[in-house]
């Protein structure tokens, strides 16, 4: 293992709260080496690797059937994959091959524990509907991370109050506006102290009108410091708050780099056509 | 106990020797109380055969299959007897292998047992359609915070199905407080045997059978407020349909 995996005692994780996370860029939050997923015969990655540092921001974009989601999707196992590598805050999640052909993660109380520092926030919210907002923001933290529930709920409130929902904690995800149930779903994803967010698509089941509201929430995240994994196909917003962007293209990285480059002097021309054709 | 041909309502269904008030109350009580355990019994069933069958081994699903095959496709009075009979049978011919003497088999818990048993199929069925229903980006979600699971099933699952599962359940717990008049066969002293009882000594069929019909009728009004109550609470996530 790369890294010292006991410089991240479970009992620290969930400690720093917002505060120097700018710090430290040298450190590692997710390591990915030739990432391989396949689906049957349809290979959808071949080979992506992606590092980010503490505090970066990575916005994947790509065309439908890139292979941008199911990327995302390895990282925190949702998908398993076929070949690769993960590394979350320099611990590797050790993996050995399935009969069903894809690797699995072979300690189970290892991937739950990684999960812990992987917040993800999905497209079509999936806020958990039986649940209050306020309930399902302190669920895991209360059930999994075991922190003591009223200091779940300050910390939720203080959350939700940040993302503009402080008034409606107590109503169910199925009464709010799909702009609403996302930023609740985003303070569901900060209430753990994630080391890492990852945003699958998170404006894309919105209407055109409620997208703003939750970019807006992602941007103040991103210029915390917060460190993020983005699939997007919010241009300008890729273009905006990212430090790194990656464009795949069937499965390969066609083309990554600072936002500048990828978006303004690109070298693939199917990533200049795909930046122009996008706006 | 003397009876005139036509005794007054009041002397009939009073308590004590002259009437047959305990008796029916009694009856009653014991008709509820094998509902009760036996439909908790059979939900724990329907329980574990729902899991069994969305996430068992193929040799769990296969069996599974055929308990809730035959258990819905035959009679529940055939059920009744054979479970009933046989039951007993086998559990004494089993402690006769094993140098026991044959015991006698408690009434109450075989009734339980029977009931039960039926039960379980239908509520394996119900429970598994609603745990399917669950939209499956909610059990995402759940896995994605890192949740075990047996946390994701307690947690998220089990109180997200229950809207899709009241309902079905309500059906199943009417159903078992009428099927728990079958039990009076093997000659278990329910309600309804209680009433044939009273109704052969007094000769008061009518009067008698009207009072019966009336307590099951209670019982399920009493318990349909209560299921719509509880549907209502699981439901509040849900916007009504206008």
């Amino acid at each position: 293992m790369p890294f010292d995996v006991s410089a991240w005692p479970a009992k620290l994780e969930k400690k720093p709260r917002g505060g120097n996370l700018k710090n430290d860029t040298t450190q590692s939050a997710v390591e990915v080496y030739d990432l391989h997923k396949a689906f049957g015969q349809l290979e959808v990655l071949r080979g992506v690797s992606l590092n980010a540092k503490k505090g970066d921001v990575v916005s994947m974009i790509g065309a439908s059937g890139s292979g941008k989601s199911t990327f995302l999707r390895c990282i925190n196992f949702l998908e398993m994959p076929t070949q690769g590598r993960i590394l979350v805050t320099g611990e590797e999640i050790v993996l050995k091959p399935n009969k069903d052909g894809n690797l699995h993660p072979v300690d189970r109380k290892q991937l739950e524990r990684i999960r812990t520092r992987l917040a993800m926030v999905f497209q079509s919210f999936n806020l958990w509907q039986h649940m209050t907002v306020l309930q399902n923001v302190i669920e895991a933290p209360i059930h999994v991370l075991k922190v003591p529930r009223s200091e779940a709920i300050e910390h939720a409130e203080a959350l939700l109050n940040k993302v503009g929902l402080f008034e409606k904690r107590d109503q169910y995800p199925a009464f709010l506006s799909g702009g609403q149930q996302q930023r609740a779903a985003i303070a569901r994803a900060l209430c753990i102290d994630p080391k890492v967010m990852l945003f699958d698509e998170p404006t894309s089941a919105l209407d055109p009108e409620l997208v703003g509201e939750v970019l807006k929430v992602i941007r103040d995240l991103a210029e915390e410091g917060r460190t993020m994994i983005l699939v997007t196909h919010e241009m300008k917003f890729a273009r905006d708050v990212s430090s790194h962007v990656i464009y795949l293209h069937q499965g390969k990285v066609e083309e990554e780099g600072p936002p500048q480059k990828v978006f303004g002097a690109p070298i693939s021309a199917r990533c200049k056509q795909f930046v122009s054709s996008i706006h | 106990m003397m009876f005139a041909a036509a005794a007054p309502l009041t002397t009939l269904l009073s308590w004590g020797d002259q009437g047959f008030g305990d008796e029916l109350f009694w009856g009653a009580v014991k008709t509820v109380e094998i509902s009760v355990f036996g439909y908790a019994f059979g939900l724990a069933l329907g329980l574990l055969g729902a899991v069994g069958k969305l996430s068992g081994p193929p040799w769990v699903r296969t069996l599974l299959n055929g308990y809730t095959t035959i258990v819905r496709a035959v009679p529940e009075l055939v059920l009744i007897l054979l479970l009933y009979y046989a039951g007993t049978d086998s559990i004494n011919g089993v402690l006769k292998s094993i140098g026991y003497s044959p015991i006698e088999v408690n009434g109450l818990v075989a009734a339980i047992f029977v009931l039960g048993f039926v039960q379980g199929a239908y509520s394996t069925e119900v429970l598994r359609a609603a745990i399917q229903s669950v939209p499956f980006g909610q059990i995402e979600a759940a896995t994605a915070y890192g949740m075990t699971r047996l946390g994701r099933f307690r947690r998220i699952v089990l109180p997200a199905m229950l809207p899709n599962a009241i309902p079905g359940l309500a059906n199943l717990w009417l159903n078992i407080t009428k099927d728990s008049a079958l039990i009076s066969v093997v000659g278990f002293t329910e309600l309804a045997l209680a009433t044939r009882q009273a109704a052969g000594v007094s000769k008061q069929y009518f009067v008698l059978y009207v009072v019966a019909q009336m307590i099951y009728l209670v019982i399920s009004l009493t318990s349909t407020s209560l299921f719509d109550w509880l549907e209502r609470r699981v439901r509040r996530g849900q916007p009504k349909l206008s």
